[in-house]
């Protein structure tokens, strides 16, 4: 029923269309992109979008659209990666803090504490700092960051759920504990887990290129939609184009993810808050 | 009342401590040091300068001496910016941040505020729809193409504003509004949502029924109520008002914390990058502090003693 309400919704299929598209685009960049990321002199430097080069092209003469492609690749990964760490990590401990409750909640959520008052960019230069600037460390930053929002959403739902009559029941017929947990109340958090995931992903997307953007995320030749925003920034007054076409990529990427969440949860958690309003 | 200022200042001083011994071993693990450069040292200078500022003793001992002079108040001189205190480093960079951030607060608070009332009391007409335009802006534009955009705008086209740094007022107008946009979107979604769910409720018709006007209702009855869920957002608020200040920071130029955070932690420039945690650890506690503070005043329901 969920689904057919979801086809019908017009932000839904709209944001699907195009992050579709773009996920195509990424993960074909070798066949669409005109160029390498990387090759350079491949049209003349520093040229405003003229024919061929749809985008222009930057100082080493590289061709901008094909560097944009391959920054989709970059971009997009770190943002579901680091999306379903956090998912998966938060959800384990979020899971076993709300079921069993006692002394397993206060030890797991104390560490979740910690985490939570850690402020972001530090954790993130210092992981950086630790595997060096790739995409590693950057999912280990963001990564890190993350999840606790994810266990705290997870570990509400599941005290919630707890003394639910179906989860009485199971307990009733002798299932595990760990059964009841993975087979029965999570599936049922389905919703809500769906609805935090799809805003998470456009959030460290962002934080992946503020990262980049200040010089601590991945750096050049990789061409994350921050780095390239970065090195268009230094010349910004004569080359507007370096800095607008990044941008404008990211944008459209936040818009469709944006609109794809709100349009989840109205169909799949119509009761809850969480979403937008969270942001880093 | 005293027990709960007893046990978050004893949690507090536990997260500051946890932070820092992190801070500092993580950032010994991480390769090269403050005094590496593109010359190399002849290995007897290297050995005098790592002696002398105790660098060759073992990474613990390092620490403990570190802490005990960090709480005696002496936070050691930058390595990087010789002979110059890091308090004072840090006093002179704390002035431009704490500006920029209480501003964008104030800013994003209260045209948040009232993008929010406007578009939920004017609900599906042209005031909600631009409101909210602008709140999907603020949520998904990227700050680095706001500042861009707004400095090739104000400052090269129309030549209205300066385009950086942090000097006579009108130079504050353009970072200010920058690092407002995204928590005034939030904020005026915020608004938005329980402010249509509050003017639903049953209360609120009584309200009516009794024969107030519009406007009583609105900011005697709805308005106060539709403030806490706002107030529990001022959290993840001032979390996006700090970490948003690095990029304003470095696009405007600003010397301000962040930059300083961003540029010590590359020039691994130890003293500086530990009084910066420290700082920044305790904005973010006393800003969460007071947040909670904030939500017992606007709802009295909350008791200090129920909340963790």
């Amino acid at each position: 029923m969920a689904n057919s309400k979801l086809f019908k919704n017009k932000r839904f299929m709209i944001s699907i269309i195009i992050l579709g598209i773009l996920c195509i685009l990424a993960v074909g960049a070798p066949i669409f992109a005109p160029f390498d990321y990387d090759a350079v002199s491949v049209g003349p430097n520093l040229s405003p979008p003229i024919k061929g080069f749809i985008m222009g092209t930057d100082v080493l003469g590289r061709d901008l659209y094909s560097r944009i492609l391959y920054g989709a690749r970059l971009s997009l990964a770190v943002g579901f990666c680091t999306a379903i760490f956090a998912l998966v990590m938060g959800t384990a401990t979020g899971a076993i803090a709300g079921y069993y409750g006692g002394k397993w909640d206060k030890i797991l959520m104390s560490i979740v504490d910690i985490f939570y008052i850690l402020p972001m960019l530090l954790l993130a230069i210092l992981f950086t700092l630790l595997v060096g600037r790739g995409f590693f460390g950057i999912f280990l930053a963001i990564g890190a960051t993350t999840w606790v929002t994810q266990a705290r959403l997870v570990r509400a739902l599941v005290m919630q759920a707890r003394d639910l009559p179906y989860v009485e029941a199971g307990r009733a017929i002798g299932l595990s504990h760990l059964k009841i947990i993975f087979k029965h109340i999570l599936p049922n958090l389905m919703g809500p887990m769906i609805v935090s995931l799809t805003f998470q992903i456009p959030n460290n997307i962002l934080t992946e290129s503020f990262l980049s953007f200040v010089g601590l995320g991945l750096q050049p030749p990789y061409s994350s939609w921050g780095t390239l925003a970065s090195e268009g920034f230094r010349g910004i007054q004569s080359y507007p184009h370096l800095m607008l076409f990044p941008g404008l990529a990211l944008f459209i990427t936040m818009l469709a993810f944006h609109f794809l969440g709100d349009a989840l949860r109205d169909v799949l958690d119509p009761k809850s808050s969480v979403g937008s309003s969270i942001g880093s | 009342m005293i027990q709960f200022f007893l046990k978050r200042i004893i949690q507090s001083m536990i997260t500051l401590v946890f932070l820092a011994t992190v801070t500092f071993f993580l950032l010994r693990l991480a390769p090269g040091g403050p005094f590496d450069g593109e010359k190399v040292w002849p290995a007897e200078i290297q050995a005098n300068i790592e002696a002398k500022y105790g660098l060759n003793r073992p990474v613990y001992v390092q620490f403990f001496s570190w802490a005990n002079d960090a709480v005696h108040g002496d936070l050691r001189e930058s390595f990087h910016y010789i002979g110059t205190p890091v308090s004072e480093i840090i006093s002179d960079a704390t002035k431009p941040s704490l500006q920029l951030g209480a501003l964008a607060l104030f800013i994003s608070l209260f045209f948040g505020l009232i993008l929010g009332v406007l578009s939920a009391w004017k609900r599906g007409t042209f005031w909600d729809f631009s409101s909210m335009f602008v709140a999907i802006a603020g949520i998904t534009l990227p700050s680095y193409l706001v500042a861009t955009l707004l400095v090739l705008l104000f400052s090269n086209y129309w030549r209205l504003l300066p385009p950086a740094l942090w000097e006579e007022k009108s130079s504050m107008v353009l970072p200010v509004i920058t690092l407002a946009l995204r928590p005034l979107a939030i904020i005026a979604r915020m608004t938005r949502t329980t402010l249509l769910e509050i003017l639903h409720s049953d209360y609120i018709r009584t309200a009516y029924s009794k024969g107030l006007t519009d406007s009583k209702v609105l900011f005697k009855h709805a308005l106060k109520n539709a403030l806490i869920p706002i107030v529990t957002l001022l959290g993840p608020i001032a979390a996006s008002l700090i970490t948003g200040s690095y990029v304003v920071e470095t696009v405007f130029q600003i010397p301000g914390l962040g930059q300083y955070f961003i540029t010590s932690v590359v020039n691994r420039d130890y003293p500086l990058v530990m009084g910066m945690t420290l700082m920044f650890g305790m904005i973010l506690i006393i800003s969460n502090f007071l947040v909670d503070l904030a939500y017992v005043w606007i709802d009295p329901r909350m008791r200090l003693e129920d909340k963790k």
